[in-house]
């Protein structure tokens, strides 16, 4: 176990009682518990409130443009196979904007860990749907409310066999830092989304109506993760309830099993380079 | 007697336009002759019309030229489309069981399968051997070297193709020697050191290759693509990961996310795709990750032309992107000087952390040019990286010429911070606007130190000439070839490429230009876009533009034409 304070870095913008706020120390927790150090993770990141995430742990950061977090991520996990490769993102961020990626990540299966931010709002924006809305959710934008259902993306990802799909929710710590755990520990693309309550601007969505409605799915007799539809109607469960937990698992190979492997020193110090007369052979 | 041929071979798509030309562009070169190649497509995967021009001389060409001697027809389209072009001492070369007219009074060689290939199924292969060899027997050249190559492209078919091949060449060849013609290669030899037939595309794979490339990534897009796929395809040999992307968003991320982990990383796109790119452009140059991206134009707006050819992207690379960020571009003219310029990108992104840009288009990537192995010489990986550790560390350190020291993740305990937000020297996100200030003047002094290293002028033609053509890119070769002829027939002038875009060597194109008595600029876009940037940046203007925006390359003979009454 290491020490938490390690992971101490500036300090945050997030609103007071955040649902941010849980989320990053259970991370941390669970880095210190894994014997993760700073140096030994990478946390890619988009643009929203959950974006800011990497700033306020110590950690190496690369914090790109909105919707566009799988594919820096993605890029970085090819050329480097041995830092930890974390990918996070609000639901407006991963589901909205960057929708194709996702999509690309479930078939790609790289090894990284998506923790999705699900607060069901855009906050940074100030208060529009999001994707993951529900069906009637008013905003200035929307003063008649969302005329149409949420995005399940859960079962999305269970449809494209993403190799691992969980949910948590920053309202339990303990229960959100295991899973932080199995995820960071699995082989290929680990898709955690977390219900993260916005208490600025959704005001229907609150630690509160999650708590009544969420419980966990291993409690569930005989739940089996690798059985593909009982987790399908799993991930399709919302509103009355909403499970929690580890919904589906397959084994895949990691994405960049298929791919040349590179080493950082010799990225740093190219020793040979192709020969040019080599190169030039199949043009006489 | 000087030699210059042109051979046009044209069919439908699918009838075996390219399986005809590769290989006898490749002979030809073999056999000692300097060529040039262009190909002429259309967007679609079957039937319709293409072709393509080989340009046989016995001495160095840059370009292709109009008009045609030999005519291979695979169908009745190109018969009736070239029939026009074709010399009156040309000679038609057809498949009699596609072309069933033939023009008058113009010399003809019919050739069947039957006659060909009797009591076989060789199907396309006989016509197709068949013409490359004919077109070898009608200018003299001894077929052996053709039916080497063909048994090396077909070996993996099985040795019954392979015969199938060497039959129809050599048959074919026996009935073009009996064809008499004025011109023949036969006294032309092959020089001592083998010469290459490569096109502009191959030369920016091979420079990257050469370059210490490590990563690609990309969308499919003409004419992008043949670029990707010679990467791709020598990938495997030289440890090079290569990724598909969903879409050019993806793409250009993947190979930032990429770069930041350390290996030289490039993308590249067309048009329409590049637009979709110019979020990631920024992205590049905010976080100061080196990337190179090629685009290669096709006329546009939108779809456009698709497989046509055109330079109306300039501008676009220019000052794409949200905001004031640094950034180079530049634009080969040949082959060789692509092969040179995607080794310097690479070095220059690397060197000064920031987006280097390589403009081509559809007749620089595809057509093939003859060069010589000395004009690809070994060239120098500098990745100038920081690699002493040391903790607390800064990605954006402020240093006087705006670089910054880089190190990579995992390379030691230092944590390298990136961020596309405005950023403190150690990466956070800040709205501290004196810090603003500072990092945007660190960003954009990088380009002081990086116009030192720009140049890329290429002189052609009399030095002290009044009339001056200067042109970017892929005109190279058909504006040194205008130039040429003009002043073989008594008219000085002179040619200026500019291969170097930006930041704009304002020193050595004022030098170069300033003097010029009657300045005339070649460009193959609507409004002159190289034009406006040179008023932008010297105050110089041409005092005329010759332009051309039809989707077809620039000729010699276009742009004599265009500049009579001026010159």
């Amino acid at each position: 176990m290491l020490p938490l304070d390690l992971y101490d870095s500036i300090e945050s913008a997030w609103c007071p009682g955040c649902g941010n706020f849980p989320m990053l120390k259970a991370f941390k927790e669970a880095l210190a518990e894994l014997e993760i150090r700073p140096e030994e993770i990478v946390v890619v990141s988009g643009i929203g409130q959950s974006s800011k995430f990497p700033h306020y742990l110590k950690c190496h950061t690369f914090n790109g443009i909105h919707g566009r977090t799988l594919p820096v991520a993605t890029g970085f996990r090819l050329v480097n196979r041995d830092l930890k490769v974390v990918a996070v993102a609000g639901d407006g961020d991963c589901y909205g904007e960057g929708g194709n990626h996702l999509l690309a990540a479930f078939r790609r299966n790289p090894d990284i860990t998506l923790v999705t931010h699900n607060n069901q709002v855009y906050g940074l924006t100030k208060g529009q749907a999001s994707p993951t809305s529900d069906q009637g959710f008013k905003s200035l934008i929307q003063p008649q409310g969302v005329p149409y259902p949420p995005l399940h993306t859960l079962a999305l990802a269970v449809a494209q066999d993403c190799s691992w799909v969980a949910r948590g929710f920053a309202g339990e710590g303990e229960h959100l830092k295991n899973l932080y755990k199995e995820a960071l520990t699995h082989k290929g693309f680990s898709f955690l989304e977390v219900l993260q309550p916005c208490v600025t601007f959704n005001k229907i969505n609150t630690y509160k109506w999650y708590r009544q409605r969420v419980y966990r799915v291993a409690e569930t007799p005989d739940y089996d993760p690798e059985n593909e539809l009982w987790a399908y109607q799993k991930a399709k469960e919302w509103g009355e309830r909403i499970p929690l937990g580890v919904i589906y698992r397959k084994v895949r190979p990691a994405l960049e099993e298929a791919y040349p492997r590179l080493e950082i020193k010799s990225l740093a110090r190219p020793e040979s380079t192709p020969p040019v007369s080599r190169l030039l052979a199949d043009f006489y | 007697m000087a030699v210059d041929l042109n051979i046009l071979i044209g069919g439908a798509a699918g009838q075996g336009v390219h399986a005809i030309s590769l290989p006898l562009a490749k002979a030809l070169v073999r056999h000692g002759c300097q060529v040039i190649t262009r190909q002429d497509y259309q967007s679609r995967i079957r039937g319709g019309h293409l072709f393509n021009v080989i340009r046989v001389a016995d001495r160095p060409l840059l370009s292709g030229r109009e008009g045609v001697d030999l005519l291979v027809a695979l169908n009745q389209e190109t018969v009736t489309l070239h029939q026009g072009e074709l010399a009156p001492d040309g000679v038609l070369i057809y498949d009699a069981a596609h072309v069933k007219e033939v023009p008058a009074g113009v010399r003809s060689l019919a050739l069947s399968h039957d006659t060909l290939l009797p009591g076989t199924q060789a199907g396309e292969i006989a016509v197709n051997a068949g013409a490359s060899g004919a077109v070898l027997g009608l200018l003299q050249v001894p077929v052996a070297g053709l039916t080497q190559l063909l048994a090396d492209t077909f070996a993996g078919k099985g040795p019954e193709v392979v015969e199938w091949n060497e039959k129809a060449a050599t048959r074919g060849q026996e009935l073009g020697e009996a064809i008499p013609l004025a011109v023949t290669l036969a006294g032309i030899t092959a020089p001592p050191e083998p010469r290459l037939l490569i096109s502009g595309h191959e030369a920016l794979a091979l420079g990257a290759l050469a370059g210490g490339l490590k990563f690609i990534c990309g969308y499919p897009m003409t004419p992008w693509t043949s670029l990707f796929n010679a990467v791709s395809q020598r990938a495997a040999e030289w440890q090079v990961v290569v990724e598909q992307a969903e879409d050019e968003i993806a793409a250009i991320n993947m190979a930032i996310g990429a770069s930041y982990a350390g290996a030289r990383a490039l993308t590249g796109t067309s048009g329409g795709g590049f637009c979709l790119m110019t979020e990631g452009l920024g992205l590049a140059a905010m976080t100061e990750t080196p990337l190179v991206i090629v685009v290669a134009m096709r006329p546009g707006p939108s779809t456009g032309l698709p497989t046509r050819t055109d330079q109306g992207d300039l501008n676009l690379v220019l000052y794409s992107g949200q905001g004031d960020f640094p950034r180079a571009v530049l634009a080969p003219g040949t082959p060789a000087q692509g092969y040179l310029l995607m080794a310097k990108a690479l070095n220059l992104a690397d060197r000064y952390q920031l987006p280097v840009l390589i403009l081509t288009d559809q007749y620089f990537g595809d057509s093939q040019l003859t060069h010589t192995a000395p004009e690809f010489p070994e060239v120098a990986v500098e990745r100038a990286l920081s690699l002493e550790t040391t903790t607390p560390y800064e990605r954006y350190a402020l240093t006087p010429d705006g670089v910054s020291p880089r190190r990579l993740p995992g390379m030691g305990p230092g944590l390298v911070v990136a961020d596309s937000d405005e950023h403190t020297p150690d990466g956070h996100l800040t709205e501290d606007l004196s810090v603003r200030i500072q990092m945007q003047a660190k960003r954009q002094r990088k380009l002081e130190g990086l116009v030192q290293e720009l140049g890329g002028l290429t002189f052609a033609g009399a030095e002290e000439a009044p009339l001056t053509l200067a042109c970017w890119g892929s005109s190279l070769g058909p504006v040194h070839e205008a130039v040429t002829r003009l002043n073989q027939a008594g008219t000085p002038a002179r040619m200026v490429h500019l291969s170097e875009l930006w930041p704009f060597p304002r020193e050595a194109v004022a030098r170069a230009l300033g003097s010029a008595q009657k300045l005339v600029l070649v460009e193959g876009n609507y409004t002159g876009q190289l034009n406006g940037l040179l008023r932008q940046e010297t105050g110089l203007q041409a005092h005329h533009l010759i332009r051309r925006y039809d989707g077809l390359p620039f000729t010699p003979e276009y742009i004599l034409k265009d500049l009579k009454g001026i010159a």
